[in-house]
């Protein structure tokens, strides 16, 4: 654990470092060439904006809109039906939020630790849900957008069965080894 | 399915914030939403940059075409429409690998410039390429090996153990990736099925 932390630590410093000197070592014109890339930075942002207005409007709509609780009351059979245990049902507002919005559901996690308890069943649930996958909306916007890629095909499938996977592995898991 | 999906958050926030009675709510929302969304592109603008200027010198210093080189059994696999020597390869891995740190920052310039790579070889502008559905299929599942925004949540609940949490993500993220590629697999292998 300690290692790792300490990679993540040195990693971009030595990113600055030898990249760099890599590149200068091997005869290239180091500042002139970072500049010529980075000029990239501004258009592959400023071409973002459509499709990130476009998706967050929507996202946010819906999420402030309290559409989420009544989603959330509509699924409560569900889990009852699968004989699950009943406080699982106070989880099912961060699910259909992990996919959406990082900071919702961050702030939806962060609630639920404050008002179980980080060390509790569902204070320890929600933290590995949080991790388990990234905000699959944004990424597809981001990503698609900044090409100009319209037509998703099936990838927003596909992040939807790894959200789906990393909720239900989340439940399994922690249940075994906090149960 | 995108178009759909749009739709569907959009309608069904208005219907509910409707019959609610807090109308309101979806005018103010929409509006903080848009200027928001500028405000994320703006803000990628100086990092975008920065490494995108370092993935150019590590370009010409033939870092990436290193890099890609070395794990290529598994860029093979799992990029099979992807040459072997393209710069796409080595702009994935380092996406996978900053992301792998939790150096968030790093790991969006990185994809997007393998977005970009990718594009150049795509043969529809406007659709993605099956290469694109496995890279963002790896993205979304996102393993990261210390997760420290939640790890810094749990410290200020005063948790007696911040950090035990890390066995189980870690789990969870396996498990989601495993089938995000696996279900990419199964996809790609249904040859020109559009979904």
């Amino acid at each position: 654990m300690s290692i790792i932390a300490e990679i993540s630590r040195w990693a971009i410093p030595a990113f600055l470092l030898l990249v760099p000197l890599a590149a200068y070592l091997r005869k290239v014109k180091v500042y002139e060439v970072f500049v010529t890339g980075a000029e990239g930075g501004f258009w592959t942002a400023v071409k973002i904006i459509p499709y990130l207005v476009g998706m967050l409007v929507a996202i946010k709509v819906f999420v402030d809109s309290g559409a989420i609780d009544i989603l959330a009351y509509l699924l409560k059979p569900v889990f009852g039906f699968f004989g699950l245990r009943q406080d699982l049902t106070q989880i099912i507002p961060l699910a259909i939020m992990r996919p959406l919005s990082g900071s919702g559901a961050l702030g939806v996690a962060t609630q639920i630790i404050a008002e179980h308890g980080p060390d509790s069943f569902l204070g320890r649930l929600a933290s590995t849900m949080q991790g388990s996958t990234d905000t699959t909306f944004f990424v597809l916007t981001v990503y698609f957008g900044s090409v100009g890629i319209k037509k998703y095909r099936y990838a927003l499938k596909l992040g939807l069965i790894a959200d789906i996977t990393g909720l239900v592995a989340s439940v399994y898991i922690v249940s075994k080894l906090f149960g | 399915m995108v178009n759909a999906v749009w739709l569907f958050l959009l309608a069904v926030g208005i219907i509910v914030a409707a019959l609610t009675g807090r109308i309101d709510v979806v005018t103010s929302s929409a509006m903080a939403a848009a200027k928001l969304g500028v405000e994320v592109a703006i803000s990628l603008i100086g990092i975008m940059s920065l490494w995108l200027g370092l993935m150019r010198l590590a370009e010409e210093a033939g870092l990436v075409r290193a890099l890609a080189r070395a794990l290529e059994p598994l860029t093979r696999l799992l990029f099979p429409s992807v040459p072997r020597d393209h710069p796409a390869l080595g702009a994935i891995i380092l996406n996978i690998s900053a992301n792998i740190l939790g150096l968030g920052n790093a790991a969006t310039p990185f994809g997007l410039k393998a977005m970009e790579e990718l594009q150049k070889l795509n043969q529809t502008r406007d659709e993605a390429s099956e290469a694109m559905c496995t890279f963002l299929a790896l993205n979304t599942s996102a393993l990261t090996l210390i997760p420290a925004t939640i790890i810094a949540v749990r410290l200020k609940a005063d948790s007696g153990n911040p950090t035990e949490i890390i066995g189980t993500t870690i789990f969870a993220t396996g498990c989601a990736m495993t089938a995000a590629i696996f279900a990419d697999y199964l996809f790609r292998r249904r040859k020109g099925g559009r979904l």
